[in-house]
């Protein structure tokens, strides 16, 4: 094949240079590129709010900010991490990676995949540009009404047409993100790559894109609900006008809870890639890993009000919403087991990839198990809107999605850079990290049981203790995430020439490509057997 | 000092050590606070269950793949096995776990009808959630509707204050065991031990969540909506809650205190609170006219106090954020009539509320009065009750 590569080569080898290059690009490689240094940015961007946050929770009183400025913190924590952070991180992946692992030469249709990436840049400035509006920044003129937007706090802000607006086009960038990869997976995989020889990377995409499909719409019909309620004078959500503020909850967690999934498939799909090779096993249980997927993602459809056990349902609806929530443990143990099984009588190796993915099995069940607790609806009611829900989420999104994405980078890099990186920099950022995560995250669930509510500015004395480890692993945490930064700049800059395989155990067509990928692979697709 | 004074400050003393060491034992709370309430004692029964179902999971999760990591490792001169599928396997650990989540999902339905049935009340308490305060009404306690006892409780302005001076020495001298940091209020919400009673939780503005850990109770107080819950209260004492729904600036500044007391003495409680509504409302509807001083000093409770206007417009009048100043506003200055319908009526799309609603008349009259005497606003007017109901009826 590499053969095949030369020759080809020598037509495509148009290679625009400088700032064109990043703005006219319809590589896929390139707009990989563009999609996770975005997601890094606002990485540190929402990292930093969270360190205001976590600043001002050290200790009793108000030493930072005032309260509005705080509620601004974790408002914009919420949308930057999610939206900013965490879906483009995986769209990045995604980019350069499914063309390499289904043997495609780009995505299909690649000037959308341009535009998609660059709504982006402006969804995310339209997003934070109020927080500079108003007469002083540290007023907290941002949206500062909590991420879930829940009408009608929502209503009272006044600068909402900016929200409404950055959220469509978010909606609009993840939807085109999701037709090209859905059209790109049906139809442009390999001869021979039969849908259930595909990779669990791409299958977990194809899902995932289904599912945002299905909700950022719902997700804009919401926005523009409100949009419609806050200046054209109708009343969806506003009971005194005959409105219903509970239908807002609904409409939102319609697509909330379809969005927890859209951002931990793809992460299951990355440690089912990084934990057979580095056991130098077949992936156990691939069909059964497929289904427990398409089974999740269906699941999570029915389950959205489970978010909702204190609006005060009928009876009848909050056990069929606890029954379906509880079912999600099954597909969800089915995948854990699974990888387990994949370790179990491996030949292991501890790479900095596999080290992250041990640690999402690890971790992310715990944040499953207390998800287990929080679908039994009475004692929901205690933990709901409690810190245990936020170190719930948290296990689930930082150490389930965020280290999948990180384990992703560690696992490709030498393909995208062609360059090892510094073993020795990879650990200290992995142990420094799962240490102060841990730090983080644990004592919430504490400060949580013993019912301190979360989005508090302030806190009485009885909650010091454990808000003060949270914010000193918060620290930790956020700072060691530069190493990462480090590492990444220093291995694009030079190292250790990475061979095609790159890891002893690789299997798959992403691999049989030299490192660095050439600017354009497969240009005459390999065939798989 | 005699021999008794010895007596008396020991037992001070060893009450001030049992009281730290409670707070101290409140510092390393790992868990619910205790419950005292039968659906607190099931939900703590429940949430303690599945914890250990969890807990036995994840025993035998991570060792299996602990036992992995160390057994099978290269370095130890483990060679891969080939299997990578086994029918029975996977049919056994998809049907382990359903089964453990209906030994799970059986207590829990029945807790959950336990909890969710509010019959047979013997005192009904509605709880209206707003920005950033309480409001209790006993709804039917003598069957007379006119008789209801209701009031407002909001945080004590000296707490906010210190939360917001960022100062912990501050704070630290705040908190006593009686009144605890940030959980302090104006009034507390008394009610009576051994007794069904029944909370209706609505919301004014935006939603709010009426959440009291020791009672088991949290249910969202949403405008438009009224919600059930319920309490049966075994042990006498003071119990805390906090809002626990997002609802604003203050969202952490609108705590909830019961006080549980016996049936006699809430018989009691009630009977002085009726007559104290009695002659409140004489007092509001009478024609009396008020002198300026007796308004601004009434009006300044009302400002830092019930109406709870500092939180938003500030102690100093100065607003803050996108909280208008009543400081030399247009508002505050200006004519009388647009003053007494913006606090009457609220202004729709921003927080500022309908206090019409949550004052009388003669409240109304002395905090308006207030704000536009106090900071130097010296605007000399002196509105009366009886202007504040016409304004009711102005369009």
């Amino acid at each position: 094949m590499s053969t095949t590569m030369t020759h080809d080569a020598g037509h495509h080898e148009e290679h625009p240079t400088g700032i064109k290059r990043w703005l006219f690009t319809t590589n896929h490689k390139d707009i990989g590129t563009l999609y996770l240094w975005f997601s890094f940015t606002m990485f540190l961007i929402g990292g930093t709010f969270a360190l205001v946050i976590r600043a001002e929770l050290f200790e009793p009183g108000l030493q930072i900010v005032n309260p509005q400025f705080f509620n601004m913190m974790t408002t914009m924590h919420g949308l930057v991490m999610i939206f900013g952070a965490i879906m483009p991180g995986f769209v990045g992946l995604a980019n350069w990676q499914i063309p390499l692992m289904v043997g495609a030469p780009d995505m299909a249709l690649p000037r959308m995949n341009n535009w998609s990436f660059w709504l982006l840049p402006f969804a995310a400035t339209m997003l934070v540009a109020p927080m500079f509006m108003g007469a002083h920044f540290m007023d907290g003129n941002g949206p500062w009404f909590g991420w879930t937007f829940y009408a009608p706090l929502s209503l009272q802000y006044n600068h909402l047409a900016y929200f409404v607006f950055a959220i469509h086009l978010l909606g609009i960038s993840s939807i085109m993100g999701a037709i090209n990869i859905i059209a790109t997976i049906l139809n442009m995989r390999a001869p021979g790559m039969t849908l259930m020889k595909m990779p669990l990377f791409v299958w977990t995409w194809l899902i995932t894109a289904f599912l945002l499909i299905a909700v950022m719409p719902v997700l804009a019909g919401c926005v523009t609900m409100l949009l419609t309620d806050k200046y054209f004078g109708t009343s969806f959500f506003n009971a005194a006008g005959g409105g219903d503020p509970v239908l807002f909850q609904h409409v939102f967690w319609f697509f909330g809870h379809p969005e927890v999934y859209i951002m931990i498939l793809p992460a299951f799909g990355i440690v089912s890639q990084i934990i057979p090779t580095f056991a130098r096993k077949k992936l156990f249980g691939y069909s059964s890993m497929v289904y427990a997927t398409a089974s999740i993602a269906f699941l999570s459809f029915i389950v959205w009000a489970h978010h909702m056990f204190t609006v005060g349902m009928p009876v009848a609806g909050e056990l069929f919403f606890m029954y379906a929530t509880v079912l999600i443990a099954v597909p969800t143990g089915v995948k854990v087991f699974n990888w387990v099984a994949t370790m179990w009588r491996g030949s292991m190796t501890f790479e900095p990839p596999m080290l992250w993915a041990i640690s999402f099995v690890f971790l992310f069940t715990i944040g499953g198990l207390s998800g287990i607790m929080l679908a039994v609806v009475p004692a929901d009611v205690q933990y709901q809107d409690t810190y245990f829900v936020v170190a719930h989420f948290h296990y689930v999104l930082v150490t389930g999605a965020l280290f999948g994405i990180i384990g992703a980078v560690y696992y490709w890099l030498p393909k995208w850079t062609g360059n090892m990186y510094s073993d020795k920099l990879a650990k200290w950022h992995f142990w420094l990290s799962l240490v102060s995560v841990n730090l983080t995250f644990f004592p919430m669930h504490f400060t949580g049981l013993a019912g301190m509510p979360r989005r508090y500015a302030d806190y009485p004395l009885e909650f010091t203790r454990f808000n003060q480890w949270s914010s000193v692993g918060a620290f930790i945490f956020g700072f060691s995430q530069l190493l990462l930064l480090i590492l990444v700049i220093k291995c694009i800059r030079g190292g250790q020439k990475a061979t095609s395989e790159v890891w002893e155990g690789a299997e798959g067509l992403e691999w049989t490509v030299p490192s660095p990928a050439p600017y354009h692979t497969f240009a005459i697709a390999p065939e798989v057997k | 000092m005699s021999v008794s004074n010895y007596k008396k400050t020991a037992r001070r003393l060893l009450g001030a050590a049992l009281l730290l060491g409670s707070g101290q034992a409140l510092a390393e709370r790992f868990n619910f606070q205790p419950p005292v309430t039968p659906v607190a004692h099931d939900i703590y029964g429940l949430h303690m269950m599945t914890f250990w179902i969890c807990v036995a999971i994840a025993i035998v999760v991570f060792g299996a793949m602990f036992y992995s990591i160390f057994k099978h490792r290269k370095s130890q001169g483990a060679v891969a096995a080939n299997f990578h599928e086994n029918t029975k396997l996977e049919v056994l650990w998809t049907i382990v776990p359903f089964v453990i989540l209906v030994v799970v999902a059986i207590p829990a339905t029945k807790t959950l009808l336990y909890l969710e049935n509010t019959s047979d009340a013997a005192l009904t308490v509605k709880v209206t959630g707003i920005q950033w305060k309480w409001k209790y009404e006993y709804v039917d306690h003598d069957n007379n509707d006119a008789n209801n006892v209701s009031f407002i409780s909001t945080i004590l302005p000296d707490q906010i204050a210190a939360s917001s001076s960022g100062n912990s020495a501050r704070i630290d001298k705040l908190n006593t065991p009686e009144h605890p940091y940030l959980l302090t209020v104006d009034h507390d919400l008394v009610l009576p031990i051994n007794e069904r009673i029944r909370f209706l939780v609505t919301g004014n503005d935006v939603i709010h969540s009426f959440f009291i850990p020791q009672f088991g109770i949290k249910k969202d107080a949403i405008p438009g909506y009224v919600n059930e819950t319920w309490a049966e209260i075994q042990k006498p004492g003071v119990y805390y809650g906090q809002c626990a729904e997002l609802c604003g600036k203050d969202h952490a500044f609108m705590p909830i205190v019961v006080r549980a007391v016996s049936k006699a003495d809430f018989a009691a409680w009630m009977t002085k609170k009726k007559a104290e509504a009695v002659k409140a409302a004489e007092e509001a509807s009478s024609n009396k006219v008020w002198k300026l001083a007796d308004l601004i000093k009434k009006g300044n409770e009302i400002y830092h106090g019930k109406g709870g206007c500092f939180g938003c417009h500030g102690a100093n009048g100065l607003g803050g954020g996108p909280f208008p100043a009543l400081k030399g506003s247009k508002v505050a200055t200006g004519p009388v009539a647009k003053h007494l319908h913006t606090v009457i009526f609220g202004v729709a799309g921003t927080p500022m509320q309908a206090f019409g609603k949550q004052l009388n008349n003669l409240e109304l009259a002395a905090v308006i009065t207030y704000e536009r005497n106090a900071w130097g606003n010296n605007t000399g007017d002196a509105v009366q009750p009886k202007d504040v109901a016409a304004a009711r009826k102005a369009p």
